[in-house]
């Protein structure tokens, strides 16, 4: 007997991606694997051998990776579950608040919405990439100044979405600030200050940061 | 070391009031900070010590703990609102592939959906799933009543098994008869039904725990707002030494209240980890945390108010009925804040049990719905006598601090140029509103701060309750800086491990006010440590020596500088506890804030647009503006969903909450923004030796109000129901429009 409360989950959008997600990777994807080094990470020994397991590589913040998964997961699970990148977080399970916005060949996307197999041979960037040696990216550092977080915990999607924000737009009205942040809930209510961060951000990418 | 008590003089107040008094303190007291402090590091704008692991993604969340060969839990949970449970078989669970363990969860029946009536703990997500899915159930559905006004039908099913009716409480009061009588001969009498909506806490990060075992050991990673509750709790429930469990919790994803205990779930992800031998991490999922975790209370206030000529008020009468879920408590914060006469006061509480999760503390519990109600009924007698809102409350409130916050807002708002109710004409109509709120948040035992000073010069203070985001480490920090003359980044804070001292449950606002006290007086006890060596080796009297500037020193400047005196530490590293003490005498208690709202209606949609809101808040001596403007504007922001936004809709048919998830559960995004105007009012209460407050939860508590009466002012007809959505709007404009 099917008791467990999941009315939404049966016809969830996500759902419906898992389905096409598998027979995508019956079709081209698993051919694109061949030629990957050892894999970095794996899934849990169970599912070493289940059909669906497919060997995946992809650029994550600027380095090669190799992973198996199931051709159902998502690439938030996959970076949290399988590559320890933990910075994106889930929150909704449903692309409606933003927590695991990571950037997929430059564009945000909600990584819980996105299939790890999408992602072949492409570029994922995470909060954890943001920084380089060590220095912190301009969106980061305004966030630090300006406060722009309480518990943090929609920090991680909140700053990839700004920096999305300021590579597309060098300078963003305030107008297109509140646009581009609209998918990101912060509960704490840190918007105020998310848009002063914003603000200094972009300027101090100006000032030739 | 002598312990004497000392007398101290003291300046406490704010600057629009100052009074000196005399309190007497132990020796091992600092003298309390008070309006004459000149301060080097309090009181700035500083950068939180965590926030580099946070922008990081760095910072670990219950949520982020993976451990080798960790299993996923999760729960089975009842499809049905109300239903006895004529047999549960978990076998066919037990026997799918990576399926650890399976707890049934023996119950009778269940009182709510979403209820869960068994654990499991699986390999992979995927496992579990399968596995919860297989729990067979053999149910027979109950009649239940998931709203309020269904519970309270004469003959609705009742939801408590030995209750004849889910309605508890006389719904009168000791002196009802007397107020009734008085109402009678009052100038004016304004009658008003105020009704506020279920609110979920909406935590980003979900409720959850990690349990990890070695041996007889147990460490839970847990999302908190109580590490050290957590604690006494599973070694409760799993009948084991308290000395065994750690609790950890370096950071949280939020917990307004909801987080407050173990939860059933902590304990069963324990006993899941024992059973399988593999370390359970429970994350409950969205729709779990809607349903089973908590929420604010609703509220139906019937109220009646008796003015007289002159504005003052007289007679009250509330009677106040709210639904706990299947818990208990469901009280609203009505009346507060004004001087209302007392023995004319009839107040009657009445809980009514329905199918739906229990209720639980949320910010400021109970007053965010006291407040829209009483702040209605002000508006509305304001407005039969003829009187200016704001001229009103003045008349009506002795508090000085919320006094001098009154004018400084009208001010700010422009309320000199507020129109008369409902004399805006268009399609867009803008009016102006105000409202109060109240707190105590001065805090209290027991909390104990260890600093130490290892000889390099490097210092940390430590603490083992946890900062749930509003900042309490950097509180620490500043404080032990300040004591120390140190600047802020020598000093390294640390909370979120039972092992260290212990510390308050995070609720009433009350973390850092208890702790900030403690952290000041260790530091004050570890540099009195420090200071005893620097006089011994330079030959001066201790007592002449301040720490300031990185340096302990006389004031004529023989001394050392930290770092060096540091290096006379033989010991390996001096370690002082700091406790918190009772509160000393205080300029006055309670916190106090007001609000002012200027809202935007468009009367084709009715759609509310929140112009600006100017928020004014007592904020006790400052300990870091930047955060402290931070609390202030997550107040107003949460208090500004509560007005427009958030509401569990239960369906009635069905007994599911309808919008369990963050499409359909409204939280206000960056385009619902108003400007916000934040005004901190530095106070001295003196009421401990930092005069450190909270300000979390009074923040939240006035903005639907002041929102509520603007959108009055704008319409000239309130909207008396929460959340404040374009149908309610239209309906009240519908109301004025039928010729009221």
């Amino acid at each position: 007997m099917q008791q467990h409360d999941e009315p939404t989950e049966r016809v969830s959008r996500r759902g419906f991606l898992r389905g096409a997600g598998a027979s995508l990777a019956a079709g081209g994807v698993v051919g694109a694997i061949q030629s990957d080094k050892a894999g970095t990470a794996t899934v849990e020994p169970a599912l070493q051998n289940a059909a669906d397991v497919v060997a995946l590589s992809f650029v994550l913040n600027g380095k090669p990776v190799a992973v198996k998964v199931r051709t159902g997961f998502t690439l938030l699970e996959t970076l949290r579950d399988h590559l320890d990148h933990t910075g994106a977080k889930l929150v909704c399970d449903y692309g409606a608040c933003g927590a695991c916005t990571v950037l997929l060949d430059g564009v945000a996307v909600n990584s819980c919405l996105v299939l790890a197999v999408e992602c072949q041979g492409r570029k994922v960037e995470t909060i954890e990439g943001l920084a380089v040696d060590g220095k912190l990216h301009p969106v980061q550092e305004a966030f630090i100044a300006e406060d722009a977080r309480q518990c943090g915990f929609c920090t991680p999607g909140m700053i990839m979405s700004c920096k999305s924000l300021l590579d597309r737009k060098a300078a963003p009205t305030h107008q297109e600030t509140a646009e581009a942040l609209a998918g990101n809930i912060c509960r704490c209510g840190t918007y105020f200050n998310i848009q002063r961060a914003v603000d200094r951000a972009a300027k101090a990418k100006a000032g030739g940061r | 070391m002598a312990t004497e008590d000392k007398k101290v003089k003291l300046v406490l107040g704010f600057a629009g009031a100052r009074e000196e008094v005399e309190i007497t303190i132990p020796d091992e007291e600092p003298v309390p900070w008070d309006l004459t402090t000149q301060f080097s590091v309090v009181g700035g704008k500083h950068p939180r010590s965590d926030a580099q692991a946070k922008v990081t993604g760095r910072a670990k969340y219950t949520h982020d703990i993976n451990l080798p060969g960790m299993l996923f839990g999760g729960f089975a949970r009842s499809p049905h609102a109300a239903a006895e449970i004529v047999a549960i078989d978990t076998s066919a669970a037990e026997k799918i592939d990576g399926v650890k363990a399976v707890i049934p969860m023996q119950q009778e029946r269940v009182r709510y959906a979403g209820q869960p009536v068994a654990a499991l703990a699986a390999t992979t997500r995927q496992a579990l799933a399968a596995g919860i899915a297989a729990v067979k159930v053999e149910w027979k559905p109950l009649p239940h009543a998931a709203r309020i006004e269904d519970a309270m039908r004469e003959g609705a099913p009742v939801v408590h098994k030995n209750q004849q009716s889910n309605v508890t409480g006389s719904g009168r009061a000791r002196n009802d008869e007397r107020v009734v009588a008085e109402l009678g001969s009052s100038h004016k009498v304004v009658k008003a039904t105020a009704r506020t909506q279920v609110q979920t806490h909406s935590c980003l990060e979900t409720h959850g725990t990690v349990a990890q075992w070695k041996g007889d050991d147990l460490t839970i990673w847990t999302s908190t707002q109580a590490t050290f509750g957590v604690r006494s709790q599973v070694a409760d429930a799993l009948r084991i030494d308290e000395s065994k469990v750690t609790v950890l919790c370096d950071f949280m994803g939020g917990g307004f209240g909801s987080k407050f205990g173990a939860g059933y779930f902590t304990a069963i992800a324990a006993r899941l980890a024992q059973m399988a031998g593999a370390p359970v991490k429970i994350m409950f999922d969205r729709r779990e945390e809607h349903t089973d975790t908590g929420n604010r209370p609703d509220s139906i206030q019937e109220m009646e108010l008796g003015v007289s000529a002159d504005g003052k008020l007289g007679p009250y009468s509330v009677k106040l009925t709210g639904t706990p879920g299947i818990g208990r408590g469901a009280g609203a914060a009505n009346p507060m804040i004004y001087d209302f006469p007392r023995e004319l006061r009839a107040v009657s509480q009445t809980e009514v049990a329905t199918n739906a999760g229990q209720q639980a503390a949320m910010r400021a519990p109970g007053h965010p719905q006291g407040s829209f109600a009483l702040e209605t009924i002000l508006d509305l007698a304001a407005e039969a006598i003829g009187m200016d809102p704001l001229e009103f409350r003045i008349k009506n409130d002795s508090n000085p601090v919320r006094l001098a916050q009154y004018e400084e807002g009208a001010r700010r708002i422009g309320w000199k140029n507020r129109r008369k109710n409902g004399s805006a004409t268009g399609r867009l109509r803008r009016g102006l509103g105000v409202a109060s709120g109240t707190w105590g948040g001065l805090g209290g035992p027991s909390a104990e701060v260890d600093c130490r000073i290892f000889k390099d010069g490097s210092v940390q203070v430590r603490n083992g309750s946890q900062d749930i985001g509003t900042g309490t480490k950097t509180v620490m920090a500043v404080v032990a800086a300040e004591e120390l003359g140190l600047p802020l980044e020598k000093v390294r804070p640390f909370m979120g491990d039972t092992n260290d001292p212990v510390g308050p449950a995070s609720g009433g606002s009350t973390t850092a006010p208890s702790i900030a006290p403690a952290a000041r007086q260790a530091a004050y006890l570890a540099g009195r440590e420090l200071k005893a060596l620097v006089a011994k080796h330079l030959g001066v009297d201790a007592a002449k020596l301040l720490m300031k500037n990185g340096r302990v020193s006389t004031a004529e400047g023989k001394g050392l500088s930290f770092e060096d005196a540091c290096r006379l530490i033989s010991t390996g590293e001096i370690r002082a506890r700091g406790k918190r003490r009772s509160n000393f005498k205080t300029f006055r208690g309670g916190v106090a804030g007001c609000q002012f709202a200027e809202v935007e209606v468009d009367c084709d949609y009715g759609l509310v647009r929140v112009v600006r809101i100017i928020a004014l808040q007592d904020a006790g001596i400052i300990v870091n503006r930047l955060q402290a403007e931070s609390q202030v504007n997550g107040g107003v922001i949460q208090g500004l969903a509560y007005a427009l936004h958030e509401e569990r809709v239960m369906d009635r048919q069905l007994g599911h909450q309808m919008n369990a998830n963050f499409e359909m559960y409204k939280i206000p995004g960056m385009k619902d923004m108003p400007e916000i105007e934040c005004v901190l009012y530095d106070v001295a209460n003196g009421g401990n030796n930092t005069s450190v407050c909270g300000i979390g939860e009074p923040t939240c508590i006035p903005t639907a109000s002041a929102i509520a009466g603007a959108i009055h002012n704008a319409l000239g007809v309130r909207v008396l129901s929460l959340p404040m959505t374009p149908d309610k709007v239209l309906a009240a404009l519908a109301t004025k429009g039928a010729g009221k």
